[in-house]
Parts: C-alpha cells; structure tokens; sequence
C-alpha cells in the first residue's frame, strides 16, 4: 500500500502530500499525521473525492486509510 | 464538538467571534481596531516597556484569553499536543516579518477585514496585496516549500507560552510594574473582564473552526476550497450590520480617527508582506496564537518573533501613522509610513523570497 509521511508537517502540506498521492495511486493509499485537524481535513478531502476514508489513532498520530 | 465539518457550522463561528469583536467594539476598545492581533500584540509589548511609543501601551486581555481559550479547548477535547522543531529560528524570523508588514499597513489581517467592513477603502487596496502576498506563498507551496516536520516533545513544552500569558495576566492586574497609555489607542479599551471572557470565547471558537485569514484565501487558490473563508464571512458580516447599525460605517479613503493611512502601494506591499510570511509559517498572526495555545512551540516561538517585531517597528521607526485631526487647527493630517519603514518592508519581502526557495521538502525529509 501507498503510504504518505505527514506527520508533523504544518498545513496545507499534508493535504497537497494526500492529493498527490492519489492522484498516481491504483490502490488503497496510507496517511500519517499528527494533529487532529490534519487527520479530518484528509478525510473530508478524500469524501470529496468519491473515496473512503478509515481513520485510527496511534501512538501520537493518525493513520488514515483511502479506499 | 465538531465546528469544522460544514460550511454553515465554520460561518456560525465567525459569527459568535463577530459578536465578540462588535462587543469589544462597543465597550471600549478603538474604533474598527476591535479585536486586532498585531496591535493587540504591540499594545502587550508596549507594556512590558519592549518599546517607549506611550500611545500604544497596555497588556491586552484579549491575547491572553485567545492563547488560553485554545489551550483550555484543545487539552479538554484532547486535540493539545506540544510538538516543535520544525524550523524555529525561521519561524522567528518571518514573526517579525508579519509584524513589520501588519504595522506599515497598519493591522493584521483581521482588523483589516474589520476595517473593511466599516467601510474603510485603504483596507480594500490592502486585501489585494494581501491576496497576492497569500499567492505567493501557495507558488512557493506548490514548488515544494516547507519548513520540515515537528516532533512530538515533552507537555510541558507546549504549556509554556499559556503560563507565561497567565503571568502577565497577574503582573498587569495586580502590580504597577507595566505601562498603560494615558492617550491615543493604547488608552482605549473594554473593562479587563469582557477584554478575558471575550479573549477567551473567540480564542475557543477559532481553535474548533481552524479560522485563519492566511489559510482561507491560500485554500481558495491552492484547491478551490471553501470552508475556511466561510468563517471570515461570518464575522465580516456581523461587523458590517454592527457598523452600519451604530453608524461607524463610513466608505472613504482619509478618515481620521481609524487608525489607518492611504498610502495605497504601502497598504498594498505590507499585507503582500504579511499574507506572504503568514503562508510560510502556516498561518495568520490569530493562526499563530491558536497553534501555540493547543502545544506548538514552533507557532510560540512565531509569536515571539511578532512582539520581538512590534518592539523593533516603534524602536527603529517603522511603523506607519494613521491618519488624524489636528485638534488645534482642525485640520485632516495625512497618515504615513515613514522611510525606514517602506525600506525594512522591501527588506521583509527579500527575505520571505529567500526562505520560500531555499527551504525545499525533499531537503527536510
């Protein structure tokens, strides 16, 4: 699975990071951040792209699933 | 409590920090200045004697209640996290550079949109450089700009700027050792209480909505999204019926008495200044305040940069004046920005071109 490293970048990063991603990506693709925001803004953004989004807290970060 | 998943909910919250603002209007604070941060900050400096331009001084409640509202709601909905080492020094730098261009136009950008709501045109010149400035900055984004990742440090880090707001809290009520105006804009302001509780409420609000005036244009260019300007609109709203209801709006270029010049390029390249460093550090001055009260100490150290900025426009004479009447003759006394002002602005400006293109994200990796 594509995954994507935000954690701890300042915003919009982690969002241009996610629509580049998606934008090469033929399956699921991964994204970590850190702040809570970060981790509904990629949410969001993948809803408005037709996708779905499954989020899980880790240690100190988030890890969103696009499907 | 979610305020950030629709568009309405992000409105709403412009509207509660609208009210707050027409409050604070209402109560004391200067005309259209309401709820300014960069002033607000100057105002703080000002009273810990970091400069000596006597019209300015006083220990604004409202940056305190903002630092704390978005500490208190972060740590009580679990979104605190202290985190740093994402470029601080850089960050430091481009405080002081958002504070030079706020104070050579003469407002953050929220006063500006509280200016232009009470029908002020500089302000509206000014948000074209603003726009531009935030344009800038979404050109440096897209050819890879960043300045490196935050790490997760200890809590206590991320506590420090909210304790040190609560000492100067304590110290402006309850000792001499701070200055307070006698005249000008540093003498006017609501009762400490409504300043705090208002602080506080708007400090809470713009946690959950995210609001940023930095962040609201940049998404509009960056991915054609709307929300974050929906908050803007809100309060812009609110403080336009305010306005027009107590019959402070007025449309005009020199009006005396709001704090404002027309020097249309200097309105023009200090928020092109102030929207462009804004977009680098990750957001506007109220952005900053917010992000260092929910645990960044990399926003914290930003703020730094904005008093350590606001000392250093009165110190060096940057600052612009506004506008005023002579109280003797009566006549209209056009307000300016000063040489050394529009030279450290261009100055400012160099700078922000050098760290937007010299910090790249393939090197931070």
């Amino acid at each position: 699975m594509k995954e994507v490293d935000a954690r701890g970048l300042s915003c919009p990063e982690p969002l241009m990071l996610t629509a580049e991603a998606l934008k090469g990506a033929a399956g699921p693709v991964k994204i970590l951040v850190t702040e809570p925001h970060q981790m509904m803004n990629v949410e969001k953004f993948a809803k408005d792209k037709g996708k779905k989004p499954t989020s899980v807290q880790k240690d100190g970060y988030y890890e969103v699933v696009i499907e | 409590m979610n305020l950030s998943d629709s568009k309405k909910k992000l409105a709403l919250a412009g509207v509660v920090c609208g009210i707050v603002a027409a409050c604070l209007a209402a109560l004391g604070n200067p005309a259209n200045m309401a709820f300014c941060i960069a002033c607000f900050i100057r105002d703080t400096a000002g009273a810990m004697g970091l400069h000596q331009a006597e019209v300015v001084q006083y220990a604004r409640p409202e940056i305190i209640g903002l630092v704390l509202g978005a500490f208190i709601i972060s740590v009580a909905t679990k979104e605190y996290r202290s985190t740093a080492g994402s470029s601080p020094m850089i960050r430091f730098v481009l405080g002081v550079i958002i504070m030079i261009g706020a104070l050579v136009f003469l407002g953050c950008p929220l006063r500006m949109v509280l200016r232009m709501s009470a029908g002020d045109l500089n302000a509206w010149v000014a948000f074209v450089g603003f726009i531009l400035g935030v344009g800038t900055g979404v050109f440096a984004l897209k050819n890879g700009f960043s300045l490196g990742r935050a790490h997760i440090t200890n809590k206590s880090s991320g506590a420090v700027l909210p304790a040190v707001v609560v000492g100067i809290l304590i110290l402006a009520t309850c000792t001499t050792l701070f200055k307070a105006s006698q005249a000008g804009p540093g003498s006017m302001h609501a009762p400490i209480i409504a300043s705090l509780v208002g602080g506080l409420v708007f400090g809470a609000f713009a946690q959950k909505s995210r609001m940023c005036f930095a962040g609201s244009i940049r998404d509009i260019i960056l991915m054609k999204n709307f929300d974050l300007i929906s908050v803007i609109a809100g309060l812009f709203v609110v403080m336009l019926v305010f306005n027009i209801a107590t019959g402070r709006f007025v449309v005009g270029f020199n009006t005396p008495g709001v704090i404002a010049h027309s020097e249309h390029l200097w309105n023009i390249l200090g928020m092109y200044t102030v929207g462009f460093a804004a977009v680098l550090a990750g957001g506007c001055p109220l952005r900053q305040l917010i992000l260092a009260g929910q645990g960044s100490s990399d926003s914290a150290v930003t703020v730094v940069g904005m008093f350590v900025g606001s000392a250093i426009c009165h110190n060096f004479g940057l600052a612009a004046s506004g506008t005023a009447l002579n109280p003797e003759t009566k006549e209209v006394v056009a307000g300016a920005v000063p040489v050394n002002g529009k030279v450290a602005c261009i100055i400012c400006i160099v700078i922000c071109f050098i760290i937007a293109f010299t910090n790249k994200r393939e090197e931070a990796k």
